[in-house]
């Protein structure tokens, strides 16, 4: 029979130092199994036992990463060093998100420790080792059974809320030994954008979105305004991106960037299924559209027939 | 150099999907070549062009139906293809285990290229377990290659319009992602060309490869219905702006 998980090791993202909000959901979803929870950590070790400890962390894992941030940073490196944690702690089962920085680093550590692996899930059941997710651009979902030692799965973030469930925390130092060398050499990478302030599509809970109705790239202003206002991130459709109004980065869909956050609201963006591929499993989606049989207004809680050059101003004007 | 692009057969994008069972699609739709490793097919190409004398060979793992992509990837410029046959679906694994051992027992690849996705498992890993098994270094989501004798400059697309920079030597695994480069469709004669390309059919079973330590099986699917019961919300656009922020603050509780 299939085991369940006993030992999860945890990777979490930090950010500014602090650990980021979403990885305490996926904590959460960790912990509704029996499962020991261990936080691996590639930095911020010493200060995130705390925050960790409140969502059901038991053991605060140091990876020992060299402090040369282009060693560190390095996917490859990381996900040796989270392999070499596995092992050496015994692990049966990795949680780590599916953020942009974990599509890149925890498929290499299913690869790496030769184990199965379901990305971007919506939801985990611990106990089968089964993920839920999209599949066949977001038609589908798919519940994935993994067998075999060790179970891998990426969490997309924001699927799950965080409840805490307070616990004690210990911490574990790997330092020695750790294998820094890589047939890869990280020689570059952007500051955590230029612009601080904004927030990542991926983890954002809400999401502003434009798309054809925009009608160019200075109107975008709007959105960046009205996310300045709410924290939140802002998205696009592709024709938005391919009109070369915003960057492709803030694409969403099936060919861009899949979201799950707590809003959508969905700025002349007609509702095209690969639009929807992205979004679809947003908590809660708010659509601006002056056409009523737009998909996306038959498909939102919430919608507003109208003008998004007159909304947006006074959204802005309000918050 | 020996390029070696993996292809995979899927169902398009725009197709309705229905669900036989608890665990299969009705493959009666259209299929066609991953989006993602169109670019990748794209991408050998320009590096043929760059160091002639190159071949491209396209590789996948799928059933005999799966040619019609192979044909596609040659109208896009592969010399020739490798269709691993099989009825079986086949997990990522598999699917790694068989691209290997079919590249292995072809050639000696320089580079080999992927899709950063396929856009039906979703799954995002066959090209770090082809890495890991040949013992070379893996680069997903590029937007920028540039190859240089044996060294590999890669940029590749993290979110926020952020990206990164990596260096490497090949022999080296890269997944394409979309801003790699913008493929050129293939023109009618393109198209009959490649029908007359070889492709080497090889049966899974003929390959003899491991049984992998783990699998991932899929025991359910569904569509993905979302119950919505969309409200209109009415007024002057500053009374809608006002249930907006208020619906924001008190029933999502997302601002404060
Ligand atoms: C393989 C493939 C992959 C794709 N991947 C993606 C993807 O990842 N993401 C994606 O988004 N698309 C993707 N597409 C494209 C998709 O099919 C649609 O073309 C696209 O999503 C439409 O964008 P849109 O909604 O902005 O534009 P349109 O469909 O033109 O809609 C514009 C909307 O704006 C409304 N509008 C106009 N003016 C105003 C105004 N003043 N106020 C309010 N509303 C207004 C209109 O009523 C309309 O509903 C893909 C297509 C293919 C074939
Ligand atoms: N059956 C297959 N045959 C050939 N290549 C494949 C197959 N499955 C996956 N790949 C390659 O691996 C990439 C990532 O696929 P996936 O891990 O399924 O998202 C794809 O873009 C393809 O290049």
């Amino acid at each position: 029979m299939n085991q369940r998980m006993n030992k999860i090791g945890i990777i979490i993202e930090t950010e500014n130092g602090s650990v980021k909000e979403t990885n305490f959901g996926m904590i959460t979803l960790a912990n509704r199994g029996n499962a020991q929870l261990y936080a691996l950590m590639g930095e911020n070790a010493a200060s995130a036992g705390a925050s960790l400890a409140e969502y059901g962390i038991t053991t605060v894992v140091d990876l020992g990463l060299p402090e040369e941030a282009t060693v560190r940073l390095n996917p490859d490196v990381r996900a040796k060093a989270v392999v070499a944690a596995v092992n050496e702690l015994g692990l049966d089962g990795v949680f780590g998100l599916s953020s942009a920085e974990g599509k890149d680093l925890i498929p290499r550590v299913a690869a790496y420790l030769d184990a199965p692996l379901v990305m971007d899930c919506l939801d985990v059941d611990p106990e089968n080792k089964t993920g839920r997710t999209s599949q066949y651009s977001g038609k589908v979902v798919a519940d994935i059974q993994l067998t075999g030692d060790i179970a891998v799965f990426g969490i997309r973030p924001n699927a799950v809320k965080a409840e805490a469930a307070q616990a004690e925390a210990t911490m574990v130092s790997l330092a020695a030994g750790a294998d820094t060398s890589s047939a890869l050499s990280l020689v570059s990478w952007d500051e955590s954008s230029a612009d601080d302030s904004q927030v990542s599509l991926a983890e954002a809970d809400i999401i502003v979105a434009g798309g054809r109705g925009m009608k160019n790239g200075d109107n975008f202003s709007l959105l960046f305004d009205c996310a300045d206002k709410m924290k939140a991130a802002v998205g696009a459709s592709r024709v938005a991106v391919d009109e070369g109004w915003v960057p492709y980065a803030h694409q969403v869909g099936q060919t861009g960037e899949k979201v799950s956050p707590s809003v959508y609201i969905a700025c002349g963006i007609s509702g095209s299924i690969q639009h929807f591929a992205g979004m679809k499993t947003a908590k809660m989606i708010i659509a601006v559209n002056t056409d009523e049989n737009a998909a996306m207004v038959a498909n939102s809680d919430y919608y507003v027939l109208g003008d998004l050059f007159e909304i947006l101003p006074e959204i802005i004007k309000q918050i | 150099m020996q390029i070696y692009v993996c292809v995979k057969h899927v169902p398009d994008s725009a197709a309705n999907i229905h669900i036989l069972g608890k665990d299969q699609i009705d493959e009666n739709v259209a299929f066609l070549l991953n989006p993602y490793d169109e670019h990748a097919v794209s991408e050998a190409a320009s590096l043929k062009k760059a160091n002639a004398g190159s071949e491209i060979i396209a590789v996948t793992v799928g059933k005999a139906d799966a040619d019609k992509t192979l044909r596609s990837a040659m109208a896009m410029g592969a010399d020739r293809g490798l269709l691993v046959e099989t009825d079986a679906a086949c997990d990522s694994m598999t699917t790694a285990r068989a691209l290997v051992a079919a590249i292995k027992r072809d050639g000696t690849p320089d580079i080999i290229l992927t899709g950063k996705e396929s856009i039906d498992a979703e799954g995002m890993q066959t090209l770090f377990r082809v890495g890991a098994m040949m013992d070379m270094p893996v680069v997903t989501n590029a937007a920028g290659l540039t190859v240089d004798g044996a060294n590999a400059t890669v940029v590749c697309e993290l979110s926020g319009g952020n990206t990164r920079t990596f260096e490497t030597n090949l022999p080296c695994v890269i997944g394409a992602g979309r801003g790699l480069n913008t493929p050129a469709y293939p023109t009618f004669p393109d198209v009959v060309k490649a029908r007359k390309k070889p492709v080497e059919t090889i049966s899974l079973d003929s390959l003899g490869i491991d049984a992998p330590k783990g699998s991932a099986k899929i025991v359910g699917l569904a569509p993905l219905v979302q119950n919505r019961t969309p409200k209109e919300i009415t007024g002057t656009p500053a009374e809608q702006a006002a249930q907006i922020v208020n619906i924001l603050k008190n029933e999502a509780k997302v601002i404060s």
